[in-house]
């Protein structure tokens, strides 16, 4: 089987690209995949805390391109999910500390050995952008509701088409029907209009994702099934091929319960 | 809750909601992104452009629109000068 190389990439900070890499690597192990998420945010990894792999990690990819190691040793297994595999970036490191040639070389040892690598970019579009993408064929573009998300994705999606990658595809993060309802949050039919990338995910805020980065869990891991779970595993299976279609987040805001709820502030998550 | 209430009822008044405001924003600094422009670039060519069109056309310059245009990804220069008269300089002289 053909190995699949994707990156999960922004533009802006802080919109929840990590959060979504670790649940979505998660969930496509979940549905059998061999997967390694590589964590090439050198100097500000976090990929690892989100994980709950922090404690494991003995050696990174720098080790590795040093010689220190062998990639294999590098790589952690994570052992709550069956498939799922974290090369971790190095701490100590800025992200000039690796070149967009190492990174390829890195990855096309990894290809072999895996269904999926999910590459997980930092913020920004210098150096570490250029590392997190020059291996992949397809991109993640994650972006929230609001002006400087969108406007940062478009510049991302401008940049990567110029580098001609094969798949680009939008995941809408952090989604507050409530205020999109309001007309006080811009909406994802807004959102399509200005980027003009196919979407594959909308994701609704949710505190738990919040909850469950402080225990260093996935959401998807959750037995209590959640909406952004189930929206992030929805994203999964749309990435192997199957027609899901998407939430219909507006609904519970439509009726008129929800709507004198709403009224009172009663629905504030 | 009761802030919330207040700001349910405050923001019927208020036309604009923050959503239509933020659409209309994007568009337009998107469309400045993508095109590597940025107003005062625009501001420049739209006077340059004017200034040779003028010497053959009488524009209506309180009518005229000059803009950087984004659409399904393709982004174009829209200028439109309404013409108030054609100028017959041979006439003149």
């Amino acid at each position: 089987m053909k190995c699949r190389v994707i990156v999960i990439t922004s533009g802006k900070g802080g919109v929840g690209k990590t959060t979504i890499t670790s649940n979505l690597g998660t969930a496509i192990a979940q549905l059998g995949k061999k997967v390694c998420l590589i964590d090439a945010d050198f100097g500000l990894r976090n990929l690892d805390l989100l994980l709950g792999l922090e404690q494991r990690v003995v050696y990174t990819i720098i080790d590795a391109l040093a010689g220190e190691c062998t990639l294999e040793k590098a790589i952690v297994r994570d052992k709550r999910t069956e498939g799922l595999h974290l090369l971790p970036a190095a701490q100590n490191r800025t992200k000039e500390a690796i070149t967009p040639e190492q990174m390829k070389e890195v990855i096309e040892e990894l290809k072999p050995n895996f269904d999926y690598i999910i590459v997980d970019c930092p913020a920004g579009i210098e150096m570490g952008f250029r590392n997190a993408i020059v291996a992949a064929t397809e991109a993640l573009i994650v972006t929230t509701p609001e002006v400087a998300a969108v406007r940062d994705a478009d510049r991302v999606v401008g940049l990567l088409e110029s580098e001609n990658m094969q798949s680009i595809r939008l995941i809408v993060n952090r989604l507050r029907p409530e205020m999109v309802q309001m007309d006080e949050m811009i909406s994802v039919e807004d959102i399509l209009d200005l980027l003009v990338v196919p979407l594959i995910g909308i994701v609704p805020d949710d505190k738990r994702i919040i909850t469950s980065s402080n225990r260093g869990e996935p959401l998807v891991l959750s037995k209590e099934p959640s909406l952004p779970g189930i929206a992030i595993k929805n994203i999964a299976r749309r990435l192997e091929g199957m027609d899901v279609p998407f939430l219909d987040l507006m609904a519970p805001q439509d009726t008129l319960f929800g709507r004198i709820k709403r009224f009172f502030g009663v629905s504030q998550k | 809750m009761i802030k919330d209430i207040l700001t349910t009822i405050s923001s019927w008044g208020s036309a604009k909601k923050s959503r239509h405001s933020a659409k209309n924003r994007l568009q337009l600094v998107l469309a400045n992104d993508r095109a590597g422009v940025n107003p005062e670039l625009i501001e420049k060519m739209r006077q340059e452009i004017l200034e040779v069109v003028s010497r053959y056309l009488d524009i209506d310059v309180a009518e005229m629109d000059f803009s950087i245009q984004s659409s399904d990804r393709t982004t174009s220069l829209q200028a439109n000068l309404p013409i108030r008269k054609i100028k017959r300089t041979r006439e003149l002289k």
